[in-house]
C-alpha cells in the first residue's frame, strides 16, 4: 500500500459502473471500469457480435469559437480542418513545432454552427487544451466543456438499437455527426468509434449521462464493456493508443499515419513540423509503425524488442496481446524502414526466446464501418 | 492422503508423497481475467522456492507463476497449451500448470493453510 493514493476524478456513470460490478482502476485520472462481471473477453467478443456500450466521459470534450476557428486549428494539425463538410468528424493529429505527435483527436463540424467540437485523450485534455489555446491565442477561443459526458455505442447492432431511442439515427453514415435527441437527452451523436465495428459516439450533458446509459443498457442486445475490451478491440482494429503507439518524438509519417493529412497541407507545407515531415514524405522515414502477427500463442507485450533474422535488434512493439476475435497473439511497433515490408520475417524477443513474426497489414479484423455509397 | 498449501503469490501447492502438484488459486484466476495462454516448465527443470516456474497470461497482461517450494519440475498439464481456459474453468482442478519433486518437505510446511490463506486475501 501506498500512503501517496492518487485521488481520482469519477465520470457521471461512476454508481452505475460500481453498480453493474465494473471492476474500477485507475486511468488518466479517473476511476474507471477495466472490465465487469462477464469479463474482458466476453466483452470483446460480444462488440464485435452484438452492441457494447462503453462510459469514455474522461475524453476531453471542448468547442473551439472563432472569426476563422478551422483556419486558426490548422495552425496545430496537418489535417484539412478548412476541409471538413458540414455534418462531418475527421480524425486528425496535434503536432508540437517540430512536428511530434502531441495527441490524436477529432473535429466536428455541425450543420450551421460556427464553433467546431473537438474531443481529445483523456490522458492529454489538460495538456492538449493549454497548448491549443496558447497557440491560437488571439484567432479563437477554446472552451472545454468538462460538464459532458461520452459514450460510445459499438458493434453490428449498434444501429439497430440506437435507432430506438433515436429515431432516424440510422440513415447516419461513416464520419457524419449531428446533434439529435437520444433517450429524450440532447445529444452530439457522430457515427465514428475505436473499435472497428460501426457505431457511435454520443456526447451529452452530464446530468442525462445515467438516464442515457440505463436507457441503452436495458436492451437486449447490449452489455457495458470495460477500457480491457476497449484496448483488445482498438487493437485489432488497428488503431493508435496515444503514448504507446505514438509520442511526440514520432511524426506523422513514422506513425504510418499520412492519410490523416490533409492534401492541401501536404502540398502546402503550412503545418507544424513542415521541414521534418516534409522530408520524411518525400524520402521516407527511417522507422515505421507496422503491425505484428507472432506465430503460435505467446503474445508479445508492450516493450518487447523486435529482432531481425540475425539477432540484431531493429524495433521495438508499442502494443501487443491477444486478439480475442483473431484468437491469436497481435502486436503493433516499430521497425527500421527495411523491415517495415508486409510479409517481412522477424523475430519477438519474449522471456529472453526469440519467437518468429510476421509484418502484416493492419487492421487485423477487417473494419465495418457504415460507409457512405458513393 | 494429500494435503493443499497456499503461498501469497497465489499458487496453490497438493502434496501427495513426496510430488507436489502446483496452480493457481480461484482468487489469482478470478483477478488475472481470461486467460489466453500459458506457458510451462519442461520435466527436469530443477526450480527454487519462489523462482519463477511459469507464466500465464490473460488478454490484458502476463503474470509468473512462481515455484511454491524447490524441487525439480516432473510434468507439466499440457492440456492447457490448447485450452488455456481451463485455468479459469477449474483452477483448483483441472488447470494445474506442473508437477515436481520436493527437494525440503519443510519449505511445504511454512506455506499457508487454506484458513490463513483465505484471511490473506480477505486483507488484500
Amino acid at each position: 500500500m501506498t500512503d501517496t493514493t492518487e485521488i481520482l476524478k469519477v465520470t457521471p456513470l461512476n454508481a452505475l459502473h460500481l453498480e453493474l460490478g465494473g471492476k474500477m482502476v485507475p486511468f488518466a485520472g479517473y476511476a474507471m471500469p477495466v472490465q465487469y462481471p462477464a469479463g474482458v473477453l466476453k466483452e470483446h467478443l460480444h462488440t464485435r457480435e452484438k452492441a457494447g456500450l462503453f462510459d469514455v466521459s474522461h475524453m476531453g470534450q471542448a468547442f473551439l469559437s472563432g472569426a476563422d476557428p478551422a483556419r486558426a486549428l490548422e495552425r496545430v494539425t496537418p489535417a484539412d480542418i478548412q476541409g471538413i463538410p458540414e455534418g462531418m468528424q475527421r480524425y486528425g493529429l496535434l503536432l508540437s513545432d517540430e512536428g511530434g505527435i502531441k495527441d490524436d483527436f477529432m473535429t466536428t463540424r455541425l450543420a450551421a454552427e460556427a464553433a467546431l467540437y473537438l474531443v481529445v485523450n483523456a490522458a492529454m485534455k489538460d495538456a492538449d487544451f493549454a497548448y491549443i489555446a496558447e497557440k491560437l491565442k488571439g484567432e479563437a477561443q477554446l472552451a472545454p466543456a468538462p460538464d459532458r459526458a461520452l459514450l460510445a455505442l459499438q458493434g453490428p447492432l449498434a444501429a439497430e438499437v440506437l435507432e430506438r431511442h433515436s429515431p432516424g439515427i440510422s440513415q447516419m453514415t461513416f464520419m457524419q455527426a449531428k446533434r439529435v435527441t437520444v433517450a429524450g437527452a440532447p445529444a452530439i451523436v457522430s457515427r465514428t468509434g475505436y473499435t472497428g465495428e460501426d457505431g457511435f459516439e454520443i456526447s451529452i450533458e452530464g446530468k442525462d449521462a445515467e438516464k442515457v446509459a440505463r436507457a441503452l443498457l436495458k436492451e437486449a442486445e447490449v452489455l457495458p464493456i470495460g477500457l480491457g475490451a476497449r484496448d483488445s478491440l482498438r487493437l485489432e482494429a488497428g488503431l493508435c493508443l496515444y503514448g504507446h503507439d505514438m509520442d511526440d518524438s514520432i511524426d506523422p509519417v513514422e506513425a504510418n499515419l499520412v492519410w490523416s493529412m490533409g492534401k492541401r497541407r501536404k502540398e502546402a507545407g503550412d503545418y507544424p513540423g513542415a521541414a521534418r515531415i516534409g522530408k520524411h514524405l518525400q524520402d521516407g522515414a527511417a522507422k515505421k509503425r507496422v503491425g505484428l502477427r507472432p506465430e503460435g500463442r505467446a503474445p508479445a507485450r508492450e516493450g518487447t524488442e523486435i529482432a531481425d533474422k540475425t539477432g540484431r535488434v531493429v524495433g521495438r512493439v508499442t502494443s501487443g496481446g491477444f486478439g480475442p476475435s483473431l484468437n491469436a497473439p497481435l502486436a503493433m511497433g516499430y521497425v527500421e524502414k527495411d523491415f517495415a515490408a508486409t510479409g517481412t520475417k522477424l523475430d519477438l524477443i519474449v522471456r529472453g526466446k526469440a519467437l518468429g513474426a510476421e509484418v502484416v497489414a493492419m487492421p487485423f479484423v477487417p473494419n465495418r464501418y457504415k460507409r457512405a455509397k458513393k | 492422503m494429500s494435503e493443499v498449501r497456499f503461498t501469497d503469490q497465489h499458487e496453490w501447492v497438493r502434496l501427495e508423497g513426496d510430488e507436489a502438484t502446483v496452480g493457481i488459486t480461484r482468487h489469482a484466476a478470478e483477478q488475472l481475467g481470461d486467460v489466453v495462454f500459458v506457458e510451462l516448465p519442461q520435466a527436469g527443470r530443477k526450480v527454487g522456492a519462489g523462482g519463477e516456474a511459469a507464466v500465464v497470461e490473460s488478454v490484458k497482461a502476463a503474470s509468473e507463476v512462481y515455484a511454491p517450494v524447490g524441487g525439480e519440475v516432473t510434468a507439466a498439464n499440457s492440456a492447457l497449451e490448447a485450452e488455456p481456459a481451463k485455468v479459469n474453468e477449474d483452477p483448483e482442478g483441472a488447470g494445474w500448470f506442473f508437477k515436481m519433486k520436493l527437494s525440503d518437505k519443510a519449505e511445504f510446511a511454512k506455506l499457508m493453510d487454506a484458513a490463513a490463506y483465505q484471511e490473506f486475501v480477505k486483507g488484500l
